[in-house]
């Protein structure tokens, strides 16, 4: 197969913090040369035209409707929305139907994912049987048949007997887990952050302090078994000084948030509009502003799409029993970028977010411009302009909150092992 | 006449001359009301539809008095047995109904934004019977007639609002009105069923009920929900009423002139004491009862109005409504 060679584009290095204008070789499915002007004979080249190029995006918790749910999104449609979206890797969620809890579940899921998606597929598994949190999986089996990393998603394991134990067996294979942190009592039933908003729409909500109740008994978990945990989202201010702490002390910790989450805020919900119903409910503007600080000194570690479709039905309901969640895969980079249009992040800062931290927390090669990684790369011209058609979307789900929503950014291609899979050569 | 709204969802998008102009037709039909002559056409030919998700035999009968006072068919639909319990969606049902082609739809619904999720489904005019926990403005609009009425003005007043103001859509849309009206709003209740959010909106909040009726024109007492109830928000109705409950002694801290409400049904002995509540000198509760199918034919008669103006308009363009 002939070399690829990507000139003339703006090369985002999220390891050197660096923007600067060069050119790519990708060969062998990795990328073989990085510099500033590269001979481009006996090569297949492209003049990117001072458009960026960046390390492809290492999306972490995306949910999958297979099995259970295709009717809202298969690996196939996943798999296309990711790719026009610049993700390169899903890291799939486990909470499908029924739940990824055994070896012969997850093999099934690889090997759809492997026939149906040409992007990067990698699934994890449940924590506990069932998400139940009365039983933990086989890890070590589920490790063998594929599995990056264990979550039982949004269910809170109440029993910290069993949950410690988990951890406990989790950090004798060297298993990530990620957790999600949600005080269960406080939060049971809320559709909303509590504040003057949700109390005039009538909403049940839940206090912010929830957040930092849940995140103060996983670390104190972390401190009694040593494992590695993840925590899938951070969205208050309240909890990032005890999250720094952790950090401070040594703890094997990392934290992610969704582009919801740094993009929207709770007014957004407006008239009980159910696509931004999220889990966690969207915050305060406060909150808001200070996860942006956050990511960008690094304390809160991934931003990710938290990708969770739900179809029509799902979400046409009054806004206490809707379903939660929105697609993310397609709008995660053009969504991401109105913090960098707003001076909020640069775009490697953006790219550590998005790509080379969750990379890194799985053990994955990927995630860097760096000569010997692989060869997935997105693309993109930073300022281009666009209204959003969610009924464009490549997802089969349309559940997006900004539908509607002038968004800059827009991805001109993507590679996969250094082979193209979106945009025309 | 500055009321143009197609709907009446709630005391929210309302602003003050709507809201003024709601009552003002709401007295004239309440004073009419008393002299007898209950028979009119204003909603001739017209079809009113009532349907209650929750069960509300109070409401649903003053929506339904006032409808048939103005010559409307009124149909009663209790949604407690109907194909909703089947799997139906909200939508489907307002999918359905809208076929059926009604002018005015009378919606109570567990759900706070339910209502207004159904009146983005249907082309007649929707009133608000009351939403989950958010609001129910006519019940707002007739507390502020029967002030009105009680005390000659509404502007300035101090109102003492009290007891489970969490599970409380009746709170929500007096909060918002007399804030409209300019008056000032207290709180008054154990912090367990007050929202301390309830603060950025311009109220005070009090856990002492002596002290929040100090000086009080108007004590609205809530009923204490305990349907709503899913866990222990107080120790027990014994120590609420000994604490809360509204009584001679209590009610002293007050003006001696301030009136006494609630929205019904009463839990007699747990928010309010028996003899306060049938104290005529003090007590417009049933007032309120009398002002609310006044209210109720108001705001019927007004969203009527605009639905026939619009559907003259649409006639004319040779567009449907």
């Amino acid at each position: 197969m002939r070399d690829t060679i990507i000139t003339n584009a703006l090369l985002i290095d999220p390891e050197a913090g660096t923007t600067t204008l060069g050119a790519v070789r990708l060969h062998g499915g990795l990328l073989a040369e990085i510099a500033d002007s590269i001979d481009v004979s006996d090569a297949d080249v492209i003049d990117a035209g001072g458009l960026c190029l960046a390390p492809g995006i290492v999306d972490i918790g995306v949910k999958v409707g297979e099995p259970g749910e295709r009717h809202k999104e298969s690996f196939a449609s996943a798999g296309r929305a990711a790719a026009a979206g610049g993700v390169t890797t899903i890291v799939t969620r486990p909470d499908t139907d029924p739940v990824i809890d055994t070896p012969e579940i997850l093999e099934f899921v690889a090997k759809r994912a492997g026939s149906a998606a040409r992007v990067r597929v990698l699934p994890m598994a449940t924590l506990t049987k069932g998400r139940a949190g009365r039983e933990m999986t086989e890890i070590g089996f589920l490790q063998d048949a594929g599995a990056v990393a264990f979550t039982d998603g949004d269910h809170v394991a109440t029993n910290t007997r069993v949950y410690s134990r988990a951890l406990t067996y989790a950090k004798s294979l060297g298993a990530l887990v990620i957790s999600h942190v949600q005080e269960p009592g406080l939060s049971v039933g809320a559709a909303a952050t509590s504040s003057a908003f949700a109390s005039l729409r009538g909403l049940p909500s839940v206090s912010p302090m929830a957040e930092r109740m849940g995140l103060d008994r996983d670390i104190a978990l972390l401190e009694m078994t040593g494992a590695r945990l993840h925590i899938d989202q951070i969205t208050t201010a309240r909890a990032l000084p005890a999250l720094k702490r952790a950090k401070d002390n040594g703890l094997d910790i990392t934290a992610g948030i969704s582009i919801h989450h740094l993009t929207l805020n709770e007014m957004d919900v407006a008239d009980y509009r159910t696509f931004f119903k999220m889990t966690p409910p969207l915050r305060a503007e406060e909150d808001r502003l200070a996860a942006i600080e956050a990511v960008g000194s690094g304390l809160i570690d991934i931003i990710c799409s938290m990708h969770t479709p739900q179809d029509e039905e799902s979400k046409r309901l009054p806004f206490e029993v809707a379903a939660s969640g929105a697609v993310g895969l397609e709008t995660l980079l053009p969504a991401s970028l109105r913090l960098y249009h707003a001076g909020n992040l640069t775009l490697p800062q953006l790219f550590r977010a998005l790509a080379l931290n969750p990379a890194k927390r799985l053990g994955l090669e990927s995630g860097r411009l760096a000569v010997g990684a692989p060869a997935d790369l997105v693309l993109f011209d930073a300022d281009a302009p666009f209204i959003l058609d969610r009924f464009l979307l490549q997802s089969k789900s349309k559940n997006t909150p900004f539908d509607g929503a002038r968004l800059q950014g827009r991805v001109r291609g993507t590679w996969v092992a250094g082979t193209r899979i979106f945009g025309e050569n | 006449m500055s009321f143009r709204a197609n709907h009446l969802l709630g005391i929210e998008p309302l602003d003050r001359d709507e809201i003024t102009t709601i009552i003002d037709l709401a007295d004239s039909y309440a004073a009419s009301n008393r002299r007898g002559n209950t028979r009119r056409d204003v909603l001739a030919g017209m079809t009113q539809i009532n349907m209650f998700f929750e069960n509300s035999t109070r409401t649903q009968s003053s929506f339904e008095l006032a409808g048939k006072r103005l010559g409307a068919d009124v149909l009663n639909m209790s949604m407690q047995t109907s194909s909703v319990k089947k799997g139906e969606t909200l939508i489907d049902t307002a999918l359905t109904l809208n076929a059926m082609r009604p002018d005015l739809l009378v919606v109570r619904h567990p759900h706070s934004g339910a209502v207004d999720l159904l009146a983005q489904k249907v082309d007649c005019a929707v009133l608000n019977a009351g939403d989950g926990k958010h609001e129910h403005p006519t019940q707002a609009l007739l507390d502020a007639l029967t002030i009105r009425r009680a005390k000659g003005r509404i502007e300035g007043l101090s109102v003492a609002i009290c007891g489970d103001v969490t599970h409380s859509r009746v709170a929500r849309s007096n909060i918002l009105l007399l804030g409209k009206l300019g008056n000032r709003v207290r709180l008054v209740g154990p912090p367990t069923l007050i929202p301390g959010a309830f603060k950025d909106m311009g109220v005070e909040i009090y856990d002492d009920m002596r002290a929040g009726l100090q000086g009080a024109d108007v004590v609205m007492m809530l009923r204490l929900q305990r349907e709503r109830m899913d866990g222990g928000f107080i120790p027990s109705e014994r120590e609420y009423y000994h604490r809360y409950g509204l009584d001679a002694d209590k009610l002293s801290a007050a003006k001696t002139d301030a009136i006494v409400m609630h929205p019904g049904p009463m839990n007699r002995g747990v928010e309010i004491d028996g003899t306060i509540a049938d104290d005529i000198h003090r007590s417009v509760i049933q007032a309120q009862v009398e002002m609310g199918v006044a209210v109720r034919m108001a705001a019927m008669d007004l969203l009527a109005r605009n639905l026939r103006a619009r559907r003259g308009s649409a006639a004319a363009d040779g567009t449907m409504v």
